[in-house]
């Protein structure tokens, strides 16, 4: 059923494996509705207009930008955090090569490139490194100057290949 | 910044979008909001009612039939660079959609949404022209059909009217040896074109090319360079068609550069297309 026009509503979701129901306000972004009502700070905000990436979360397993989506889009999706993906280890072995290759300074942008790139290693097996540069062409990071990112990213892809064979 | 207050709706079924874009006040379609919602954010635009349309059932996806692939309005950006039925059938959307912004803004915008607003500088409405889409619109009156060359009115003006909704875009499949070819320059990876060229090319078995070049970020409007199309359809070469550019293209200047800018790189894209055609293996 659908509902009449309002300026907020009562939304029902999954966030990080876990059901929460908040009334919401229609102008209020995913990603403010995520940091200020349900305390998940992992998730940054920047721009606030869809260039910077560090807002970017998932909503029903696809990457996503927090601060173009409303949360009232959100009622009934299942949306993951930097906090979920963490806990249930998901990217641990992503996490893990950040740290060994110097991926990340301020660590500002690092949320949202570990959900992008996340996708990445789900989406394609063996990206060359042409090809991780442009999966986060859409994550700015002024700390590192990239490489050591697709470094890590690389690592990552190696050490999975390792195990799968 | 944050988006201005409004009011939010989110129908279930067609008629009920009619009732709402039927109501007082600046009504506004929400789909995949991408550019709505940045707009919302830095105060660009204040509507006082979104009708949020991601949730109506039968605007997604692709399907062929009868030499024709339907795509739905709501059918995002990624589906269509990852949809197999796209890359055989309509190999130029497939070629134009890594282009679209990044990885994370595809998931979400929708192929319809970037037809509505009609941004000069976007790679869909431009791809629509060189294809002979056909837009298949909604009222309460009932369906209408548009053609691409009829939709794109102006800067973000379309032929839709109000009370209409864009549901599914049409496009035949292009003539068998048909091949498609797609550039753009930007100065970053995912940022609108400077000036892109989306390009469907017919050729016969004596090798005389066809092409629909449909140029973007060029003016108000994306647009068909016909004149430089009877040139080369007459065997012009490549010199040829980029002096008849100009005939076809007046671009304005804006942020990015000079008109006269524009044009020289749409006659560098041009050359580039013509040159990668004659030396395709399956030409």
């Amino acid at each position: 059923m659908s509902a009449g026009p309002d300026n907020a509503r009562v939304v029902t979701l999954t966030v990080n494996g876990e059901r929460v129901s908040r009334r919401v306000a229609a102008r209020a972004h995913l990603v403010d509705f995520l940091r200020d009502t349900l305390d998940l700070t992992g998730t940054h905000v920047g721009c606030e207009h869809g260039v910077c990436g560090a807002c970017t979360v998932r909503v029903d397993g696809m990457a996503v930008r927090g601060c173009l989506m409303l949360a009232v889009q959100a009622d009934g999706a299942v949306v993951e955090t930097v906090e979920g993906l963490t806990d249930r280890g998901a990217i641990a072995d992503l996490q893990e090569a950040f740290l060994a290759r110097n991926a990340l300074q301020c660590g500002f942008c690092t949320p949202g490139m570990l959900i992008t790139i996340a996708e990445l290693l789900e989406r394609e097996a063996a990206p060359s490194r042409a090809a991780i540069r442009e999966a986060i062409s859409g994550n700015y990071c002024r700390c590192t100057g990239y490489q050591a990112i697709v470094d890590a990213v690389e690592r990552t892809l190696a050490a999975r290949a390792g195990r799968a064979t | 910044m944050k988006a201005p207050d409004f009011a939010y709706a989110r129908p279930t079924v067609l008629s009920e979008v009619f009732d709402l874009l039927d109501g007082d006040g600046d009504v506004r379609l929400l789909a995949g909001g991408q550019s709505l919602v940045p707009s919302l954010n830095m105060r660009l635009s204040a509507p006082s009612l979104l009708v949020d349309i991601n949730r109506l059932p039968g605007l997604s996806g692709i399907e062929a039939r009868d030499g024709v692939v339907r795509i739905g309005a709501l059918t995002r950006h990624g589906e269509i660079a990852r949809s197999a039925l796209i890359a055989e059938r309509l190999p130029l959307l497939a070629m134009a959609a890594p282009h679209i912004a990044h990885a994370a803004i595809r998931n979400r915008g929708t192929f319809g949404g970037s037809i509505a607003l009609a941004d000069p500088a976007a790679e869909w409405p431009a791809c629509c022209l060189a294809l002979g889409a056909t837009m298949v619109v909604a009222s309460r009156a009932g369906e209408r059909r548009v053609a691409a060359g009829d939709f794109f009115t102006g800067l973000f003006a379309t032929a839709l009217r109000r009370g209409e909704v864009l549901v599914a875009i049409e496009i035949a499949s292009p003539p068998a040896g048909s091949v498609a070819h797609f550039s753009e320059l930007a100065r970053r990876r995912g940022d609108y074109a400077i000036v892109g060229l989306a390009a469907q090319v017919a050729r016969a078995e004596d090798g005389a090319m066809d092409p629909r070049l449909a140029f973007f970020g060029v003016g108000d409007r994306p647009v068909l360079a016909e004149a430089t199309r009877r040139v080369i359809a007459g065997g012009g070469g490549i010199a040829d068609a980029q002096a008849t550019l100009g005939r076809d293209l007046a671009p304005t200047g804006d942020a990015e550069c000079a008109g006269a800018t524009k044009l020289h790189l749409a006659r560098v894209l041009l050359g580039r297309a013509m040159a990668a055609l004659r030396t395709r293996g399956d030409a």
